[in-house]
């Protein structure tokens, strides 16, 4: 085999066809200062296909009216359609029942539900819950609020320079005031992907429940929430090639119903007078007032439109793009590569020697490539790692081996300018 | 479209690699520390001011480019000027920074001009004008400011996730 061949394989180990694939993303036609867009910050928040907004368009124009209230046509297409699409995200997730999906605006607002749901109904003075370094601001807030209002403690496992977890001082946290541990599947901040099986079996055994947050994740791996037997598992529409201000919170059924509900208001009750509420059932006792109907329909079609290609298709591509991204980058002397850990998803995060994050950030922009700079709402990771904020490139199914090229192009001319 | 290029000039990239008047001071008759809490980024500022006049003037810091040469350039500027001649030029830089005035209309900015570009760039604002905030901050003995706070003229996060 000639030296190209080896370089025309690692460019590309599998047969995804990746153009077709992005014919389907008007957004990546798009230039930005006069240079193609490179779109590298998919980790905040990914792109929407056509088939997505075609989606949108028609719910908008053929199918809109409030949900679950009148008997007209169209309210009883808009429900439908919004419980089909709830029903879409079940099987996504391979949740046992439709009931055990519940929309909300995001994972955040999701992790807010449990906190106020579970957290203030079960967690008391003295107990602990167990989180870890690797969490986003939105694992980490919520709880911190509740400790402060309750006086419980939080406790906090730690990582190793590679920024795995270290499962032996997770284990090492419990103890018989341990009432809640909340994980995320995949660190947003350095990529880590962690083991989360093992740590929620753990817990189990000690009777504990696991929140996962899953935003990272579902957008790159196929997640099986009854196979991970998670208590409960958040992640957000925007990073999944759907909509914002939509997200879903699986709960396992019988949680749910023990749970308070979060908000009150229309939807979320059975009957209403001054003296009693009752509530409704699941998943609606969670979803008070008038939900983002459409946004729920169309992440509905986004997971379509995911499943048709296939996760672990999706996976295999970006994988390819990691370790090729990875390999080159680890080339450029004076750049280092920040979160090293041993199964990874597709987020590369890096520092270059003597170059501020938001200078690589504004200049790359220059050449059309979108990263984000910052301490990715992560600011416990970037303390553990002794740096201020970090680049972050996060790749997509749709991103392609010519795009890391240019990254990585991108990086030597911010070296250029900067020596 | 903002030339991104036209903001790492010659100037910029030189007083970021050899920041002029930087260090901290003993006994600075002002002081104050600027916090950027969006990007972890942080500078201290020292003043002597002597009979109404900079003698002396000192800053250190992580930052990025942007923030250590406005920081750098702002102490060349403002040593040995009155403390009222530094404050006019605060408020020059502030306007102009933001976007409020354009360069032609500050009548002291001077080589300061340089930094005209970042008005185009919403998130890199408060880069260059932290150094500033800090000054006047220590002007005023607020002891630590932010470019959060409540009064900056561009309370707008950077994005998130
Ligand atoms: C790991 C992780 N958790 C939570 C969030 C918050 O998601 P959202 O802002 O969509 O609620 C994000 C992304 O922003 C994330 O990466």
């Amino acid at each position: 085999m000639s030296a190209n061949q080896t370089t025309q394989k690692t460019r590309s180990a599998s047969a995804f066809d990746v153009e077709r694939i992005r014919a389907d993303f008007p957004i990546l036609k798009l230039k930005v200062n006069d240079k193609p867009l490179v779109y590298l910050d998919n980790a905040a928040s990914s792109q929407m296909p056509q088939q997505v907004i075609d989606r949108l368009v028609y719910y908008q124009t053929k199918q809109h009216a409030n949900i679950h209230r009148g008997v007209h046509y169209l309210s009883e297409v808009a429900t439908s359609e919004f419980e089909e699409a709830r029903r879409k995200l079940q099987r996504f997730i391979n949740a046992n029942e439709d009931r055990e999906v519940i929309f909300t605006s995001g994972t955040t607002e999701a992790i807010n539900l449990v906190m106020h749901g579970y957290g203030r109904k079960f967690i008391g003075a003295g107990d602990e819950i167990i989180l870890t370094t690797l969490e986003h601001h939105a694992n980490i807030v919520p709880w911190q609020m509740l400790a402060e209002e309750k006086g419980a403690k939080i406790r906090v496992v730690p990582i190793n320079d590679a920024g795995e977890l270290l499962i032996d001082e997770y284990e090492k946290l419990f103890n018989d005031r341990t009432k809640f541990v909340g994980v995320t599947h995949v660190s947003n901040a350095l990529g880590s992907i962690n083991p989360i099986k093992e740590m929620i079996a753990f817990a189990h055994a000690r009777g504990v429940p696991v929140l996962v947050d899953g935003a990272q994740a579902a957008p790159h791996t196929k997640v099986d929430v009854q196979d991970l037997n998670c208590d409960f598992y958040a992640f957000s529409g925007h990073k999944l090639c759907g909509p914002t201000g939509i997200g879903i919170l699986y709960g396992r059924a019988a949680l749910l119903e023990s749970m308070q509900p979060f908000k009150g208001g229309g939807d979320m009750i059975l009957s209403v007078t001054f003296e009693k509420t009752t509530y409704n059932t699941i998943p609606h006792k969670f979803e008070a007032g008038t939900p983002p109907i459409s946004a729920a329909i169309g992440l509905g079609a986004a997971v379509d439109y995911l499943s048709a290609i296939g996760m672990d298709a999706i996976a295999a591509h970006e994988l390819d793009l990691l370790k090729y991204a990875t390999g080159q980058i680890s080339s450029i002397a004076g750049v280092r590569v920040m979160g090293t850990a041993e199964h990874k998803a597709a987020v590369l995060s890096f520092a270059v020697d003597g170059v501020h994050p938001h200078d690589i950030g504004t200049l790359l922009n220059q050449e059309g490539i979108a990263v984000r700079t910052g301490h990715h709402c992560a600011q416990p990771v970037m303390q553990r790692l002794h740096v201020p904020a970090t680049s972050r490139a996060s790749f997509a199914f749709y991103n392609t081996m010519d795009e890391v090229d240019a990254l990585i192009a991108g990086i030597r001319t911010v070296q250029k300018i900067f020596t | 479209m903002a030339d991104y290029k036209s903001l790492y000039q010659e100037v910029i990239l030189d007083h970021n690699k050899k920041p002029r008047n930087y260090g901290t001071i003993e006994n600075p008759s002002h002081h104050a520390v600027g916090h950027n809490p969006l990007c972890g980024d942080h500078i201290t500022v020292d003043v002597v001011v002597d009979e109404g006049r900079i003698n002396n003037i000192a800053f250190q810091g992580e930052s990025c480019a942007i923030c250590k040469a406005s920081a750098s350039m702002m102490t060349t500027s403002v040593k040995g000027k009155t403390r009222e001649e530094a404050e006019t030029l605060i408020q020059e830089f502030l306007a102009m920074a933001t976007g409020k005035l354009s360069h032609e209309n500050c009548p002291h900015i001077g080589r300061l001009a340089v930094f005209a570009g970042v008005s185009d760039l919403p998130t890199r604002v408060k880069c260059a004008i932290l150094p500033w905030h800090t000054l006047n901050g220590a002007f005023n003995a607020v002891a630590s400011t932010s470019t959060e706070a409540e009064e900056d003229p561009m309370h707008a996060p950077i994005g998130d996730a």
